[in-house]
């Protein structure tokens, strides 16, 4: 084996073998799972609860009952009671809010107020906006001489599905799903960098301030030192990145095996009925992207992202001593582009073809992310070559002056050097 | 046959001439000292032999050919002065790399490891980490991390710091034995009771300059300075003599300082007339430590910063 491979395989194994690396990459799903659990059984238990309100309907809009409240409201309407009145009584009887609803003139109805004794949540009032709308449009037809009953036979409600047409033949588009994809691939590559980033940062530092460094420069190249480091904490990545993947996927088979009735709830209440059709469309639209091509990119602009910025990470490694203000200072200038690219991202994800979109995409500090933000989307052929050409050549570049800064840097003490002395270490020959 | 030659080695940083035109010659079998003051560019020297620094001009030879860092290293060990190890690795496992990186194979690694291990006592510290060795333990791994890889060269800069007197005796010995064998040692240090004890031959360097080269016993002859002490149990109280000057006056001892072309006889001979019951007399040598500080005095005692051109 020769010497890099020793080295590179040292960085990967004392890192695989830490107790450490087994518990974040097993308990970051788990959290990431148990996160969506939480969620979902807190929206099906909220929909459980009744919440009872008084209506003191004044106009006689609702003709004393709200056909539509179904599961979520019950709805107790207060004969021969004002807003004045009543305002001073609902809390004594046990009201957490009441509607007040005034005469008003049906052409231009306004006035409606809910009274509570917190403030009433989102859902809350949009449902009971809903109902008084209906309402006042029931009683609208009614005085244009039209049958409600009627009216609700003529009324359309269709649903706009969007095929890709694909040498593979058409298939069904979810927007929603595109953009969750591109947008979750972005910010794993950009947490990737920046975790990865550091732990090559800290390596070098740790192998300098213990003075390991000098012994092993003595047997092998400084040059080869880094790239051995780089390779294999990136390797390190890769393999947390696939553990990552295979168990999410095990997960989502298990999930229903694990809680059965999760989906039955989720099918039976019938005002969650959305939320079960949107599961489906939900998967049926993650089949329909190219999961190969975005699972192949996403490889690529990792490594690529990665081996840059960790070329980066190590310079500043080496320079620095145990000092972690120093190393704070030198790390800021390289996050800056990281979390441009993220900011860009952000806004690539909504206008994949805008040109900052495009400028990112192309940009080799920006790419990685910026990239995988419209991975979902339809890249043309030259912008992803180009991409992919400037990175590799960013890394090149990169990798070649950072070597010469690291080579130095390693083998410095006491003082930190200036960003000039610095820039002259990388561009001098030998 | 000479194991190392150095011809005028230079090396410039930014703001110090570190090692300015450095010439000198080690020989196989040799225990070779090098010392100066902090700061005189005793390891920048080092580190250029290791391979780790490129000299800007002059020429490295090792074993006769040109000194080439990467083919080389297989041929010399360097335990830098501020230790170097891994510390969350483990023992056995750290110095298998570090072995494997000079070029052993593994097996063949292995089998050195074990050796070392147990002539060091060591074989219950495979699976431990280096964290959890103290400041003398861990000294001894890395001595043998060192020559583990049968360099023919060794480079030991402060081999000794740390160490408590029984384990720093056991190093010594391996030193000694390892000289014995052929291997050529280079022992950088500044504690000159050491450097008597142990060199054959010895280069002082000072200001990135070489001011001193010789074998220890050649030095001290160079640097005498014609003082002899004699032991008598009753001494005349007044000596009154152009031959000698006394430099010490202790109960039953004297320290003189002879005069240009005195001889030693004369001396005796002055005593016996005197009828002094003499017991003892020899010439008294300089020590290394006093040549140190008599060569190294009254220049600055810290390395003043320089402009280059």
């Amino acid at each position: 084996m020769n010497k890099v491979g020793l080295i590179i395989s040292r960085e990967y194994f004392t890192r695989v073998k830490k107790k450490s690396f087994l518990i974040t990459t097993i308990l970051v799903p788990l959290v990431i799972i148990g996160f969506y659990a939480a969620i979902i059984a807190i929206s099906l238990k909220d929909s459980d609860e009744k919440q009872t309100i008084a209506v003191v309907d004044e106009a006689n809009l609702f003709n004393g009952q709200i056909a539509e409240a179904g599961k979520a409201f019950t709805f107790k309407f207060i004969p021969n009671e004002t807003e004045k009145t009543f305002v001073t009584k609902y809390k004594e009887q046990g009201y957490q809010s009441f509607l007040y609803i005034p005469p008003f003139d049906l052409n231009k109805p306004d006035k409606f107020i809910l009274h509570s004794q917190s403030s009433a949540s989102l859902p809350t009032t949009s449902a009971i906006e809903k109902y008084i709308n209906k309402a006042i449009r029931d009683k609208r037809l009614v005085a244009q001489g039209f049958d409600p009953k009627k009216y609700e036979s003529i009324v359309a409600d269709v649903d706009l599905d969007n095929t890709i047409d694909t040498k593979d033949g058409a298939k069904k588009s979810v927007a929603g799903v595109a953009y969750a994809v591109s947008f979750a691939c972005g910010i794993l590559i950009y947490m990737m960098m920046i975790i990865y980033g550091t732990q090559v940062m800290r390596g070098v530092t740790e192998e300098k301030t213990n003075r390991i460094a000098e012994v092993i420069v003595s047997s092998v190249k400084p040059f080869q030192l880094m790239m051995g480091k780089i390779i294999g904490i990136g390797a390190v990545g890769l393999t947390q990145f696939a553990i990552w993947i295979i168990l999410i996927f095990a997960m989502q088979l298990a999930l229903p095996l694990i809680f059965p009735d999760l989906l039955n709830q989720v099918n039976n209440t019938s005002g969650n009925a959305e939320t079960a059709s949107m599961a489906a469309t939900a998967m049926q639209g993650f089949s329909s992207l190219p999961l190969f091509k975005i699972a192949a990119s996403f490889i690529f602009y990792f490594l690529g992202g990665y081996l840059t910025y960790a070329s980066l990470f190590a310079a500043v490694g080496s320079v620095v001593s145990e000092d972690q203000q120093e190393a704070q200072q030198l790390i800021f200038p390289i996050l800056m582009p990281i979390i441009l690219g993220f900011v860009i991202m952000t806004k690539a994800v909504n206008e994949p073809n805008s040109s900052l979109a495009v400028f990112g995409s192309l940009f080799p500090l920006t790419s990685p992310i910026v990239m995988m933000g419209r991975i979902t989307y339809d890249i043309p052929f030259w912008q992803m070559a180009l991409s992919m050409l400037l990175l590799v050549g960013c890394f090149l570049l990169f990798t070649w002056i950072t070597g010469k800064i690291y080579r130095t840097g390693i083998l410095m003490y006491g003082k930190k050097p200036s960003w000039k002395e610095m820039i002259k270490w990388g561009f001098r020959k030998s | 046959m000479n194991v190392l030659e150095l011809e005028h080695i230079k090396k410039y940083f930014a703001t110090q001439k570190a090692v300015d035109d450095i010439s000198m010659t080690i020989a196989e079998g040799q225990i070779f000292g090098l010392l100066g003051p902090n700061g005189a560019g005793k390891t920048t020297l080092l580190r250029m032999i290791t391979g780790i620094f490129y000299p800007d001009s002059g020429n490295i030879t090792l074993n006769g050919k040109k000194f080439d860092a990467m083919n080389d290293a297989i041929n010399i060990g360097y335990m830098p002065e501020e230790r170097g190890l891994y510390k969350k690795m483990k023992i056995g496992e750290q110095a298998l790399y570090l072995a494997r990186l000079k070029g052993m194979s593994k097996a063949d690694a292995m089998t050195e490891i074990k050796r070392w291990f147990v002539k060091f006592e060591m074989e219950s510290w495979w699976n431990k980490k280096v964290e959890d060795l103290s400041k003398g333990m861990s000294q001894k791994l890395q001595f043998v991390t060192t020559v583990l890889h049968r360099p023919k060269l060794i480079i030991l800069d402060e081999p000794f710091s740390g160490l408590d007197p029984v384990n720093a005796n056991l190093i010594k010995d391996e030193i000694f034995n390892l000289a014995r064998n052929g291997t050529t040692i280079i022992f950088s240090t500044h504690r000159m009771e050491q450097v008597e004890e142990i060199c054959n031959h010895i280069v002082l360097v000072n200001k990135g300059k070489k001011i001193l080269d010789g074998t220890v016993q050649q030095v001290k002859q160079d640097f005498k300075e014609n003082i002899y002490s004699l032991g008598a149990p009753v001494l005349p109280e007044h000596l009154m003599t152009h031959i000698f000057e006394v430099v010490k006056h202790e109960p039953g001892k004297l320290l003189l300082k002879l005069g240009d072309g005195t001889t030693p006889n004369d001396v005796l001979r002055y005593f016996i007339n005197q009828e002094v019951p003499i017991i003892s007399f020899n010439e008294v040598l300089p020590s290394l430590n006093d040549i140190f500080i008599r060569l190294v005095e009254g220049t600055a005692a810290a390395r003043q910063f320089q402009t280059i051109n």
